[in-house]
C-alpha cells in the first residue's frame, strides 16, 4: 500500500475539520436552549377603529330610511340623511365593506344582506372618490355558492367593486386581547382597509336572539369559531371592541323572523323596507333589534359593549332623524 | 437475418451530445441539418415525419386537456343569477364518458348504457379505423407513462439491450388480456370493480386525490414562507400566485382526502416501472388497452412490411411503444399497436409502411392468449364477486358510516355502477365526498362516502351526481335534494351523544348544530332548560349545594326532518370525536336500513 501523501492527508484532515466546525456551527446557531423558541407572540394587542373624528356637531348620527321599497333608494337616503358618503369617504380611501354573506341562500331568503343595498354602498363609496372597494365576507357556507346566490357578487361586481372570496391565506393571525378572544386568524382585507362599512342584515337568531351589526364582526374571524358559542355575548363584545367601523348601514328591508341565522323559508321572512345608517353601531342593533320583536334589554352583548363604552344602546340620546 | 450490421456512424449515434439530441427532437431539423440516416439512408415519408409530430402534439394536447378538466372538476363561483341552478360549464368527465372499458363493464353490469357513456361509441370507432390511436395518441395515462419511459431511460435503456425491451414479451404482454377478462366476469357478476384497473380513472383519481392536494399543500407552505418574511414584494407575489392557482387549479380550501396513500403508492409504482419496461402499464397491465386491442384487429388502417429490406438493423425498435414486432422477418402484432409511428419515421430500409387497406401478409391481428388461462381468469373474476359479498358488510352488518352522496343509487345497484373515479370526490366543493379504504369492504375500495368531520354535504348542492359518468350518483334536481314539492333525499341521521354534549353534558350554552343544521323547520330543535351547574368554589360537603344554574339549549334531532347532510357533526366543537355525529340510516336510497316506521311527513 503506497504510503499517504501529506497533501491527502491534510486534504482529509482538512475535509473532517471543516464537517465538525460547520455543523458545530450551524447547531449553536440553531440552538433551543430554552426550548420552544418561537411561541409565543410577540404582537401586542391590537385594535381597529375606523371611526372619522365626528366634527359635525348638526349632522345625525342615526338614520332610518323608510320611503318607498326600493333597497338603493333607501340605501341612498340613509346614508344621505346622515350627510352623504363624503363625511366618512375621503378620496384615494381603500373600502372595505363587509356585508353578511354567510349562507348559501337566496336574497328571498333574507339570510344574507340585499345585494341591492351593497350595489347602492359601492356606488357611494365609487362616488365620494374612494380608490378601491372591496366587498368579502368569511362565509358560513362554502363561500363560491354564499357569494354567488346571494346575489352580492354579481351585484357588487357590476356597481364596481373587488369581490374577494375568504381563502386561508387572507388571514393573519393577530392579538386581540378579549376577554375571551385572544389570538385570531383575523381576514386581512377587512383590517387592512382605510375606511370600513360594516352592511348587515337583520336576522333572528337561535342562540344570540338577533344578529344584525355587532354579531357580523364574526364574519373577521377565521379558524374554528364555533367554540364561541359558548360564550357568545362576551365574544361579540370583544370583537365590537377589536373593530370600529367607519359606518354601519343594516339592511331591514327583508329580515328573518324565525329559524335564523339561516332560514331558507321564505314564510319566515318579512319585507320591512327599512334601511338603518348609523356611525354608533351599538346604537344601530339597539334600534334595529326591535324590528323583529326582541328588545334590546335582552341582549347581552348590547349590554356588554355599552358599559365598556363602545357606543350607546340608547339610540335615542342619538341626533336621529328618519327619512 | 441473425447478422447485425453496424452502420458507419453508429459509433457516433450512440452517445448524443445534447445538441444532436435536440436535433432530433426539433420538428424543423427534419429539413437540412438532419443527421445522415444508417444503411441505405432512404428518408421516412414526409407524412410519417408530419404524423410522428402530430401525434406529440396531440398527446400533449390531451393530457393538457385532461388536468384542464380534472382543474375544472370544481365550483369557483359565478355571476350567474341566484336562482340558477349550479352546475359546471364543462363536462369534466368528458375522459369517463369516451371510455370504451367504462362503458362495457357497466353495460355487462346493468345491462344498460349510462347516458354519456355511447361516447365510448366514438373510441371504438376510432379503434375500428385506426387501430389504438386511443393508447398512442390520446390516453392521457399512457402519455404519462410515454413521458416517464423516455425521461428516466430505462435501466437497460442502451443499445441491443433497450431493443431487447422493445421487442414482443408474449407471457407478459398477455396478461392485460386475463385481467380484462377478469373484470369482465367480474362485471357480469355485478361488480363494475375494473374501475380500479381503467387507466382513465386510475389517473384521475391519482390527479384529483393525490397529486393536486398535495402540490397545493406544498405551494401553501411555500406561499407562507413567502409572508413570514415581513417583505412587501414577496407577500404580494404569494398572494398573487394562491389567488391565481384558487381560481384555476384548485380551490381556495386546501383538501383533504381519506387514506389516499395506497393510490398514491400505486401511482408512483405505475411510472417506475417504466424506468425497467417501458410503457409496462400499458403493455402488461391495462384493460383498457386489452379491449381496444381485441378490437383492433378489425382496424383499417395498419402496417404493410417488406422483409426482404430488412437488414435487422433494429432502429424500430428503438423506440417502439407498443412492442409489437414491427421489425422484419416477424410478424406486426397489430393488437400491440399504439400507432405511434416512430417505427416507419425510423426505418432507413423502407421495411416499414402505415397505410389504409394493408395486405395482411405478415400481422397477426388477435391475441395469443391461452384459452384456458383466460377462462381461469374469468372464472376467478366471476368467484371473486360471491367471494366478497359473502362477508358481511354488504347485506348484514353493514358499516354505519358508509354514508354515500345525496343521489347514489341502493347499495348493490351502486357497485354495478361505481368505476371508483374519484370524479364526486374532486368536485365536491366542502371536501366531503371521500374515498373509502375498506370501510364499505374490499369491494368498495375507493367509492364515494362521506366523512363531515372533513367536510358536510352542502344544502343545495348537486355537483356529485352531476359529474358521475355512471350513475352510481344519479343527477338529481336541487327540487329532488330540498325536498320541494317532495320528501328530500336523506343521507343518514345525526345522534347526539349525550355524554360529550356541552349543554347535555358540561352546563355550557352552545347549539352550533342547530345554527349550522340547513332544513326549514330544522331538524335539530332546543329545549331551553335550567341545568344545574358547579359553583366557582365546590362545596367540600357530598353533592354541590350551591344550587347554581344556568340556562342552556340542549339539542335534539328530529329523526323525521333530519337529512344526514353532517353539517352539525362538521361544526360541533367537540374537537375529536363530535357530539353529534351522523350514521347512514334513514338514508332515502335504501329500503332496509330504515329507523322510522313512517318516514314522517316533509312539508
Amino acid at each position: 500500500m503506497p504510503n499517504l501523501s501529506r497533501r491527502d492527508a491534510l486534504r482529509r484532515i482538512g475535509r473532517a475539520a471543516a464537517v465538525v466546525g460547520g455543523s458545530a456551527a450551524l447547531g449553536v446557531a440553531l440552538w433551543d436552549q430554552h426550548g420552544h423558541r418561537g411561541e409565543g407572540s410577540s404582537q401586542r394587542p391590537q385594535t381597529r377603529d375606523f371611526r372619522v373624528r365626528d366634527d359635525h356637531p348638526t349632522l345625525p348620527q342615526l338614520a332610518i330610511a323608510s320611503t318607498g321599497t326600493d333597497p338603493l333608494a333607501l340605501t341612498q337616503s340613509a346614508v344621505d340623511a346622515l350627510g352623504g358618503m363624503a363625511r366618512f369617504i375621503s378620496r384615494g380611501d381603500v373600502v372595505t365593506i363587509k356585508p353578511n354573506i354567510g349562507w348559501d341562500r337566496t336574497p328571498l331568503q333574507a339570510a344574507n344582506t340585499n345585494p341591492l343595498v351593497i350595489a347602492a354602498l359601492v356606488r357611494m363609496v365609487l362616488e365620494a372618490g374612494a380608490k378601491r372597494v372591496t366587498v368579502t365576507d368569511a362565509s358560513c357556507n362554502e363561500a363560491s355558492r354564499s357569494f354567488q346566490r346571494s346575489g352580492i357578487w354579481k351585484a357588487a361586481h357590476d356597481a364596481g367593486a373587488e369581490v374577494v372570496l375568504p381563502a386561508k391565506h387572507r388571514f393573519r393571525t393577530m392579538r386581540l386581547n378579549g376577554e375571551v378572544l385572544d389570538e385570531w386568524p383575523i381576514f386581512r382585507p377587512v383590517v387592512d382597509a382605510d375606511k370600513v362599512i360594516n352592511a348587515p342584515v337583520v336576522k333572528h337568531h337561535n342562540l344570540a336572539k338577533y344578529t344584525g351589526a355587532l354579531k357580523n364582526w364574526y364574519g373577521l374571524l377565521g379558524g374554528r369559531r364555533n367554540r364561541l358559542h359558548q360564550k357568545i355575548d362576551v365574544s361579540i363584545a370583544d370583537l365590537a371592541t377589536f373593530m370600529q367601523p367607519t359606518l354601519t348601514v343594516v339592511d331591514a328591508t327583508r329580515v328573518l323572523m324565525r329559524n335564523g341565522p339561516q332560514g331558507g323559508n321564505i314564510a319566515d321572512t318579512k319585507a320591512l323596507h327599512k334601511v338603518i345608517a348609523s356611525v354608533d353601531q351599538i346604537a344601530a342593533d339597539a334600534y334595529s333589534c326591535q324590528l323583529i320583536g326582541v328588545r334590546r334589554d335582552d341582549l347581552g352583548y348590547l349590554d356588554l359593549c355599552h358599559q365598556r363604552g363602545l357606543g350607546t344602546k340608547v339610540w335615542e340620546d342619538l341626533r336621529r332623524t328618519e327619512v | 437475418m441473425g447478422h447485425n450490421e453496424a452502420a458507419p456512424d453508429e459509433v457516433d449515434r450512440s452517445k448524443p451530445s445534447w445538441a444532436n439530441r435536440l436535433a432530433t427532437l426539433t420538428p424543423w431539423s427534419h429539413g437540412k441539418k438532419r443527421p445522415p440516416r444508417p444503411g441505405s439512408g432512404i428518408e421516412a415519408r414526409p407524412i410519417i415525419r408530419r404524423l410522428v409530430w402530430a401525434r406529440r402534439l396531440c398527446q400533449a394536447a390531451f393530457l393538457a386537456l385532461f388536468c384542464f378538466l380534472i382543474f375544472e372538476s370544481g365550483f369557483r363561483g359565478s355571476f350567474a343569477a341566484t336562482d340558477e341552478p349550479v352546475r359546471l360549464a364543462l363536462p369534466v368527465e368528458g375522459f369517463l364518458m369516451a371510455d370504451p372499458l367504462v362503458a362495457l363493464l357497466t353495460l355487462l353490469s346493468t345491462h344498460t348504457i349510462y347516458r354519456g357513456l355511447l361516447w365510448a361509441l366514438g373510441v371504438l370507432a376510432l379503434t375500428l379505423i385506426f387501430g389504438r390511436v386511443f393508447c398512442g395518441w390520446i390516453c392521457p395515462f399512457g402519455t404519462l407513462h410515454h413521458f416517464f419511459a423516455w425521461v428516466f431511460p430505462s435501466r437497460y435503456g442502451k443499445g441491443n439491450r433497450r431493443v431487447a425491451q422493445n421487442k414482443t414479451h408474449p407471457v407478459r404482454q398477455r396478461v392485460k388480456h386475463y385481467i380484462l377478462y377478469g373484470l369482465l366476469a367480474a362485471a357480469v357478476a355485478g361488480s363494475t370493480i375494473g374501475g380500479l384497473f381503467d387507466p382513465i380513472c386510475f389517473v384521475t383519481r391519482a390527479l384529483a386525490l393525490v397529486v393536486l392536494p398535495a402540490t397545493q399543500y406544498a405551494t401553501n407552505a411555500g406561499a407562507e414562507l413567502a409572508r413570514g418574511t415581513n417583505v412587501g414584494v414577496a407577500q404580494r407575489a404569494s398572494d398573487g400566485v394562491a389567488d391565481f392557482l384558487a381560481a384555476t387549479v384548485w380551490q381556495t380550501n386546501q383538501f383533504y382526502f381519506h387514506e389516499t396513500w395506497l393510490i398514491a403508492v400505486l401511482f408512483v409504482a405505475a411510472l417506475f416501472l417504466n424506468r425497467f419496461i417501458p410503457r409496462f402499464w400499458c403493455r402488461v397491465l391495462c384493460p383498457l388497452g386489452a379491449l381496444l386491442g381485441l378490437t383492433s384487429r378489425f382496424a383499417l388502417f395498419g402496417i404493410e412490411k417488406t422483409h426482404d429490406n430488412c437488414t435487422d438493423c433494429d432502429r424500430c425498435l428503438r423506440h417502439c411503444q407498443g412492442a409489437d414486432s414491427p421489425q422484419g422477418g416477424v410478424k406486426w402484432r397489430q393488437d400491440e399497436c399504439h400507432m405511434c409511428l416512430n417505427c416507419e419515421a425510423a426505418c432507413p430500409e423502407d421495411v416499414i409502411k402505415f397505410r389504409f387497406l394493408p395486405n395482411y401478409l405478415s400481422r397477426q391481428g388477435a391475441p395469443d392468449t391461452q384459452r384456458r388461462t383466460a377462462l381461469a381468469s374469468a372464472a376467478a373474476g366471476a368467484v371473486l364477486i360471491p367471494v366478497l359479498r359473502a362477508a358481511d358488510g354488504l347485506d348484514v352488518n353493514t358499516n354505519e358510516r358508509v354514508i354515500r352522496p345525496p343521489g347514489s343509487v341502493a347499495e348493490r345497484e351502486l357497485l354495478e355502477r361505481c368505476i371508483r373515479c374519484g370524479q364526486c370526490m374532486k368536485v365536491c366543493p366542502n371536501n366531503a365526498v371521500q374515498p373509502a379504504l375498506f370501510e364499505a369492504g374490499l369491494e368498495g375500495l375507493w367509492t364515494p362516502i362521506l366523512i363531515p368531520r372533513i367536510g358536510y354535504c352542502e344544502h343545495s348542492c348537486v355537483l356529485c351526481g352531476d359529474v358521475c359518468p355512471t350513475g352510481a350518483i344519479a343527477k338529481i334536481t336541487e327540487a329532488q335534494k330540498l325536498g320541494i314539492d317532495q320528501a328530500p333525499i336523506s343521507i343518514g341521521t345525526a345522534f347526539i351523544n349525550r355524554g360529550r354534549c356541552l349543554p347535555w353534558a358540561m352546563a355550557t350554552p352552545c347549539i352550533v348544530c342547530e345554527e349550522f343544521c340547513p332544513t326549514s323547520p330544522k331538524a335539530i330543535w332546543v329545549e331551553a332548560v335550567e341545568a344545574p351547574r358547579r359553583a366557582a368554589e365546590p362545596a367540600e360537603a357530598e353533592g354541590d349545594p350551591s344550587g347554581a344554574t344556568i340556562a342552556v339549549g340542549r339539542p335534539h334531532v328530529d329523526p323525521a326532518r333530519c337529512i344526514g347532510c353532517g353539517a352539525c357533526e362538521k361544526m360541533c366543537p367537540v374537537q375529536d370525536e363530535p357530539a353529534i355525529a351522523i350514521t347512514s340510516v334513514g338514508e332515502t336510497r335504501s329500503t332496509t336500513n330504515m329507523i322510522l316506521l313512517e318516514r314522517g311527513s316533509y312539508n
